[in-house]
């Protein structure tokens, strides 16, 4: 719950230009010139701070220069504090595909192979495209955001197409791949737990990466573990906490320490005082 | 990882963050991000 209420607040600043979506514009204040710590798309009418990965493509793929110390700075910044917290706690669009999941449908898990297609996409499409891929003045186009971003389609592409004639009209093949791309990632996400999370965000595989150092962090203390199994059965991103408690792909959500009958796992940025926490569940 | 070494990999990462960002401001690439995040992006809307 207390979860849910902090992804909502961030949805809410990150989001906060509703009004724009009436007339189809977006936010062009000075806001724009700092990156959402998740993903979410600049072209939305409501966005009020730059995508990062949005950021980081523009940069790497601009005359001047072919890498964003700016951008990749933020990226460390937040990652080395709160790893793939950002994830579980702060992404407009992982909070979209937790909801998307609440539709009721049998559910899935994901074969482990698929996991490293992020690390692939963060390499290909975020830095090496758009600074290989140029045209004649050395300019590269953001490769991710082009072909593959659903997060784009969404909360830009599809409000700003039906907002503005003029761009509808130059619709094409591009687009239906985007959209193909958005409705698989519907799809996914109905039977897989944050499916595109997993698979294929750039951004996710970055702070994954970064789980293994970040402040915010999962603990587990085997000397009061019994191996009982309920935290690796409720981990909906897969993961077994006790044999990995740095894995890239934990969200770092808690569920797995609300469960421990014995208060073994600790997560957060501190650690918490498990005598107090004895005393809380036994009440 | 053991906690030292991952303590000593937070500082160097944090460091390291501040320069990039210190440096990339100071070289400009905040203009390239402010002028792409505040006009429609094509490529993102799946025009481009
Ligand atoms: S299309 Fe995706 S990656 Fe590109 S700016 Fe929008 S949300 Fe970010
Ligand atoms: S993996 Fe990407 S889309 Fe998913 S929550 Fe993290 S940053 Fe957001
Ligand atoms: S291991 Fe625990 S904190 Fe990490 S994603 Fe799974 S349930 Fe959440």
């Amino acid at each position: 719950m207390k979860r849910k209420i902090v992804q909502i607040i961030a949805f809410g600043y990150s989001n906060a230009h509703l009004l724009n979506f009436k007339g189809g514009k977006i936010y062009q204040g000075k806001w724009k010139q700092f990156c959402n710590p998740g993903l979410n798309c600049y072209s939305c009418p409501a966005a009020g701070f730059a995508c990062p990965i949005g950021a980081l493509q523009a940069v790497n793929g601009s005359m001047e220069f072919q890498f964003s110390f700016y951008v990749v700075g933020v990226l460390l910044a937040f990652g080395v504090l709160l790893g793939r917290a950002v994830c579980g706690w702060l992404c407009p669009f992982g909070l979209i595909q937790e909801l998307i999941h609440r539709i009721p449908s049998p559910k899935l898990r994901l074969k482990k192979i698929f996991l490293y297609l992020k690390y692939l996409v963060l390499v290909v499409f975020v830095f090496v495209l758009p600074v290989t891929a140029t045209n004649y003045m050395g300019m590269g186009k953001p490769a991710f955001c082009q072909y593959i971003c659903p997060a784009g389609t969404l909360q830009g592409g599809i409000p700003l197409l039906g907002t503005h004639e003029e761009l509808r009209r130059t619709i094409g093949a591009l687009f239906s791949l985007k959209m193909a791309i958005l409705l698989l990632t519907i799809v996914g996400c109905i039977f897989i737990y944050r499916f595109f999370c997993r698979t294929l965000c750039p951004l996710g595989a970055i702070y994954g990466l970064m789980n293994k150092v970040s402040l915010c962090h999962l603990e587990v203390d085997k000397n009061r573990c019994v191996n009982c199994g309920k935290c690796k059965n409720i981990c909906k991103m897969e993961v077994d906490p006790v044999r990995e408690p740095d894995s890239a792909e934990c969200i770092r959500c808690g569920a797995c320490a609300q469960i421990c009958p014995k208060n073994a796992i600790d997560v957060g940025l501190t650690k918490q005082d498990r005598k107090c926490r004895d005393a809380e569940k036994s009440v | 990882m053991n906690s030292r070494s991952k303590c000593f990999a937070r500082i160097i990462i944090a460091v390291t963050a501040c320069g990039f960002l210190v440096y990339g401001t100071a070289r400009g690439e905040v203009e390239i991000v402010l002028n792409k995040a505040v006009n429609i992006c094509l490529e993102c809307i799946g025009l481009g």
